[in-house]
C-alpha cells in the first residue's frame, strides 16, 4: 500500500520501523574491502576469496539486485578468446583506443579481451544461460551450432554474445555467499582512510553511514576495490530522471569517485562530458528503436513504409544479414554501450554498427517519411523477432518486468503489432537510434563522461592498495561484462596486495571530523532537505560547468559551490536515516563538482571526443592537448599532470601488450 | 468529512500495487529492494508501504523476489502515455493503462 493510503487508514504516520542510533560505532577488519556491491564488486569479492583473502563488501543497496547491472543483461562484450572469435585482445584494446582517439583506457581493454571470456565461462557454472542449450535457435544467423553460442552486432567476427542474463547478479551474489563473502548491505560508504590520512598514501580502511540505522561504520583492511559503478545525480534531481527514465538508481551517485578524490588519488578524464545523464526521457528500451537490445529491428514510417539499414557509407542494405556485418570488410564492429564514443574526428567510423539511412531527416522533412516511426517486427521470421523480442529484450537489464511481462500483461503482440519509436528531431533518429529517447535533455546540462581513476596495468589507483574496478570508477568507460571482468581482476590484485602487506593506521583526528560532519544534519536541526541541496547544486553544475565553460564561469562555480558548503550545507534536515544517506550523497557532490570543474579548468582547449567545448579556448583537439591530465589533490592543493594516452605501451611498459598483461595480471 | 495535512508528492505515487490476497507479509520484497523503498507494515502479516515512491527505479527486483507474485509495477502515468501498440492490420492504437485494457498476450522468454 501507500504511504498516504496507511496514514488516510489508520490516522497515524507509520513510525521508522528500524532502530535508530545515529553515530553508533562498528569496527569492521578486513583483508580486502569491497566499496560497491554491483556487478564488479561482487565479481572482486568472490575472486579475492578465492585467492585466500578474507573479504567484506559494503554496498549502498541490497547487493542481490543492485547497481546498474543488478536487473539483467543481454549484450556481453569483450569476450574475445570465445571459440568462435575471429577478434584478438590486442585488436579489441586498439580498436577501442582507435575510435575514442586514445581516450580510452587500453590496458583495461586488452585486460577484458584477455579474460572476458573465461569470466563469463564461470557464471554459466553458476547457473547463467550464455548458450542456446533449449536449441531455440536453431537455423537463425546469431548462432554457431556447435558451441550454441549468439552472437550480436557482428554475424561474422563473432565476439560480441547474446547472453540470457534476467538473473546474472542473483547467481554472482549466490556464489559470494556461498564462499562466505561478508556482506554488510545498505552502508553508503562517503570516504577512504589513507595511512596517517595523508593525501596519496596507502588506503587503510573507509568510513560509512547505515541507511536503516543511521549506525557509524569503519571499515579497515589491508587493500580495497571501489567499484561503485557511475551515477548522475549531481546534475541532477527528478523522480523522472533518476527512476523510471534512468540508466542508474539514486544510489549512484559517483561517490566512488568523490572519496578517492578527497584522498588524493589520480583521476582523469573528468572534464569529459557525457551524451546523458539519466534525461528527461523515457523508460530505457520501452520505444521503438533499432540499436543495442533492438539492433536490427525493422523500421517504418506512419503509413508502414519501409526504412531501410545502411552501412556507415551510406549504402542501404536489402539483405537483412548486412545489418550485423562491418561496413568495412577490413573491420569489425565493437558494438555499442561500451563507453566508447566513435568520436574520432573526420571518420565515418569503420567499426560502429549499422545505422537507418542517413538521409533520413532529409526525407522525413521533404514528406517522404512520415512521423512518428515504429518498429515493425512482423515480417521478420519467427526466429529473428525471438532473437530480438524472447531473447533481447526479455534478459535486457532493467527490462524482464518492467518492459517484457508489463508489455505481456497489456497484450503487446510482436507478430501483430508494431512499437512507436520516440518523437524527436529527424537528424537525431540517424544520429543516435537508440538511445536519444532515453537522454534527451534540457540545454545547459551537465552530464559526466567516462572519467575516472587513473589505473595501471594491476588495475591499482596511484593510491597503494587502492585497486578500481567496474566500467565507470576505472577511466575510460566499459560496460557490463568489462565491469565483471575488471571486478575479478582487481579482486585477485587486491588480495595479493593484502598478502604482502599488513594493516595500516588511519588518523583518528580524520575519522572524528569526517563523522561529525556527515551527521551535521543530525545534530543541526535545520531546514534544507535532501532533494532540495541536490537540486542546488545541479544548478551549479549545469550554470558553471555545462555548455558555457570559460576560466571565470569555471572559478565562480567553485566559488558558489564551497559558498553553498558554508551555508546550505550547514542548514541541513533528516527525518529519518534514508535521508541522513542521501544527505551524506549530497554532502559528497560539494567534492565531486570541485573535481569535475578542476578538471574542466585544467583542459584550455576544447575537443570533440571528449565532448568538451571552453568558450575562451575554442581551438578543437590542438596536438599539444591531445593527453591525459591527472588530477588529485596534495595537502588540499590541485595538482594537475600530463600524460600520455597510450602510456600503457610506453614507459615502464612494453609496447607488447601480452608481456605487460602476464608481468602484471597475478595469474595463477 | 475529515481528512489528513499531508505533503503531495512531486511523481509518481504508486510504483507497486500488492495483491492482499496473495500477500503474506514476508517482507522479502523489502529487503531486497536496492533503493529501500519500502517499509515492513506496522500490523505484521500484511503488505509493506511505499515510503519512497519516487525514489522507485522500476528495476523490478521486488517482484522478481516475491513468492507469492503478489507485486505488480505500475509505471508513472508519463511512461505509460509514451509507449505506444499499433495493432499492424486494423490499425488500432493501445498502451499500458489504457481504460479498457487488452487482453494479455503472454509470450515466453528464451531459456525459460
Ligand atoms: C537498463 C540497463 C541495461 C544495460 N544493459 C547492458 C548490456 O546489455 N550490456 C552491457 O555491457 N552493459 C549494459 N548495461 C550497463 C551495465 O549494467 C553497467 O556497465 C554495469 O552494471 C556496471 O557495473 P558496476 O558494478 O561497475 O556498477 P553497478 O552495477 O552500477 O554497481 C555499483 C554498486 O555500487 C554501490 N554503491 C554506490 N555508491 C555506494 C556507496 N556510497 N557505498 C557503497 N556502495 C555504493 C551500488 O549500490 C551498486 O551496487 C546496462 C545498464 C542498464 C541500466
Ligand atoms: S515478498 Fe510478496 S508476500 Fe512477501 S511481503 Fe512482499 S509482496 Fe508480500
Ligand atoms: S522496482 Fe526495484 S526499486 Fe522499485 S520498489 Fe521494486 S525493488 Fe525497489
Amino acid at each position: 500500500m501507500n504511504w498516504h493510503e496507511y496514514v488516510n487508514a489508520t490516522g497515524k504516520v507509520p513510525a521508522w520501523p528500524y532502530e535508530i542510533n545515529y553515530g553508533r560505532e562498528h569496527v569492521i577488519k578486513t583483508d580486502v574491502l569491497i566499496i560497491g556491491g554491483g556487478v564488479a564488486g561482487i565479481r572482486a569479492a568472490i575472486s579475492a576469496k578465492q585467492h585466500g583473502a578474507t573479504v567484506a563488501v559494503a554496498d549502498r543497496g541490497a547487493a542481490k539486485y543492485s547497481g546498474a547491472g543488478g536487473a539483467g543483461v543481454d549484450h556481453w562484450h569483450g569476450a574475445v578468446l570465445n571459440p568462435c572469435s575471429k577478434i584478438t585482445p590486442r585488436q579489441y584494446s586498439d580498436v577501442a583506443m582507435y575510435c575514442d582517439d586514445g581516450y580510452c583506457n587500453g590496458s583495461m581493454r586488452y585486460i577484458v579481451g584477455k579474460e572476458g571470456w573465461d569470466t563469463l565461462l564461470e557464471l554459466e557454472k553458476w547457473g547463467m544461460q550464455i548458450r542456446d542449450v533449449k536449441d531455440e535457435f536453431v537455423g537463425s544467423i546469431f548462432r554457431d551450432d556447435e558451441t550454441k553460442l549468439m552472437f550480436a552486432y557482428d554475424v561474422d567476427n563473432k565476439h560480441c554474445l547474446r547472453v540470457w542474463g534476467n538473473n546474472i547478479k542473483r547467481v554472482a551474489f549466490a556464489e559470494a555467499k556461498r564462499l562466505g563473502v561478508d556482506i554488510y548491505d545498505r552502508i553508503c560508504i562517503f570516504s577512504l582512510l589513507t595511512e596517517g590520512g595523508v593525501q596519496g598514501a596507502r588506503v587503510c580502511g573507509a568510513l560509512g553511514v547505515h541507511d536503516r540505522t543511521g549506525e557509524f561504520y569503519i571499515f579497515r583492511c589491508k587493500a580495497a576495490v571501489v567499484a561503485t559503478g557511475g551515477g548522475s545525480r549531481i546534475g541532477g534531481l527528478a523522480p523522472e530522471l533518476n527512476a523510471a527514465s534512468a540508466m542508474g538508481d539514486l544510489n549512484l551517485t559517483g561517490i566512488g569517485h568523490t572519496i578517492g578524490w578527497k584522498a588524493g588519488a589520480q583521476l582523469v578524464m573528468m572534464e569529459q562530458a557525457g551524451t546523458y545523464g539519466g534525461g528527461f526521457g523515457y523508460t530505457p528500451y520501452s520505444m521503438g528503436n533499432s540499436d543495442n537490445t533492438y539492433q536490427g529491428a525493422p523500421t517504418v514510417d506512419y503509413n508502414g513504409k519501409p526504412i531501410a539499414f545502411a552501412t556507415r557509407y551510406g549504402k542501404l542494405l536489402d539483405d537483412y544479414r548486412d545489418v550485423f556485418r562491418t561496413s568495412n570488410p577490413d573491420t569489425f564492429v565493437l558494438g555499442h554501450g561500451i563507453g566508447v564514443s566513435f568520436l574520432k574526428p573526420g571518420s565515418a567510423n569503420d567499426y560502429e554498427a549499422t545505422h537507418l539511412d542517413p538521409k533520413i531527416g532529409e526525407k522525413v522533412r521533404s514528406g517522404e517519411f512520415k512521423m512518428p516511426l515504429y518498429n515493425d517486427f512482423t515480417d521478420l521470421s519467427d526466429l529473428d523477432r525471438r532473437a530480438i523480442y524472447n531473447l533481447m529484450l526479455a534478459h535486457e537489464g532493467k527490462c524482464r518486468v518492467p518492459i517484457f511481462e508489463t508489455w505481456n500483461e497489456a497484450g503487446f503482440d510482436p507478430a501483430r503489432d508494431l512499437l512507436q519509436c520516440v518523437i524527436t528531431t529527424p537528424d537525431t533518429l540517424y544520429a543516435r537510434p537508440g538511445w536519444v529517447g532515453i537522454n534527451a535533455g534540457p540545454n545547459n546540462w551537465f552530464s559526466p563522461g567516462s572519467g575516472g581513476y587513473l589505473t595501471d596495468w594491476r588495475l591499482q589507483s596511484t593510491i597503494p592498495g587502492l585497486f578500481v574496478a567496474g566500467g565507470r570508477p576505472i577511466f575510460g568507460g566499459g560496460c557490463h561484462g568489462e565491469s565483471h571482468t575488471t571486478g575479478r581482476y582487481s579482486g585477485r590484485q587486491a588480495a595479493a596486495f593484502a598478502r604482502a602487506n599488513d594493516f595500516a593506521e588511519a588518523n583518528p583526528e580524520q575519522i572524528k571530523k569526517e563523522k561529525d560532519a556527515a551527521y551535521t544534519p543530525v545534530n543541526n536541526k535545520g531546514d534544507i532537505g535532501w532533494k532540495e541541496l541536490n537540486y542546488a547544486i545541479a544548478r551549479v553544475m549545469a550554470d558553471y560547468c555545462g555548455h558555457v565553460k570559460t576560466e571565470e564561469v569555471l572559478n565562480l562555480g567553485l566559488k558558489r559551490l564551497a559558498d553553498m558548503r558554508e551555508s546550505e550545507g550547514e542548514r541541513t534536515f533528516v527525518n529519518n536515516p534514508h535521508e541522513l544517506a542521501r544527505m551524506v550523497e549530497d554532502y559528497s557532490f560539494f567534492d565531486l563538482g570541485q573535481c569535475y570543474i578542476e578538471a574542466a579548468k585544467a583542459r584550455k582547449a576544447s575537443s570533440n571526443i571528449l565532448r568538451f567545448t571552453r568558450i575562451d579556448y575554442p581551438e578543437v583537439d590542438p596536438e599539444e592537448w591531445h593527453k591525459l591530465i591527472p588530477l588529485s589533490l596534495k595537502d588540499g592543493e590541485v595538482v594537475a599532470g600530463s600524460l600520455d594516452c597510450w602510456f600503457y605501451k610506453k614507459g615502464p611498459y612494453s609496447e607488447d601488450l601480452e608481456s605487460n598483461y602476464v608481468k602484471y595480471a597475478e595469474l595463477d | 468529512m475529515s481528512g489528513f495535512s499531508m505533503p503531495s508528492f512531486s511523481g509518481p505515487c504508486r510504483v507497486l500495487k500488492f495483491d492482499a490476497d496473495k500477500c503474506v507479509g514476508c517482507n522479502l520484497c523489502v529487503d531486497a529492494c536496492p533503493l529501500d523503498v519500502m517499509i515492513p507494515n506496522p500490523e505484521p502479516g500484511l503488505e509493506p508501504i511505499v515510503v519512497f515512491a519516487e525514489e522507485c527505479w522500476f528495476c523490478g527486483g521486488c517482484v522478481q523476489e516475491c513468492p507469492h507474485g503478489a507485486i505488480t509495477l505500475i509505471f508513472p502515468a508519463k511512461q505509460r502515455i509514451s509507449t505506444i501498440f499499433k495493432r499492424k492490420d486494423t490499425g488500432e492504437e493501445f498502451r499500458i493503462g489504457q481504460k479498457k485494457p487488452m487482453p494479455p498476450n503472454i509470450v515466453p522468454p528464451s531459456g525459460e
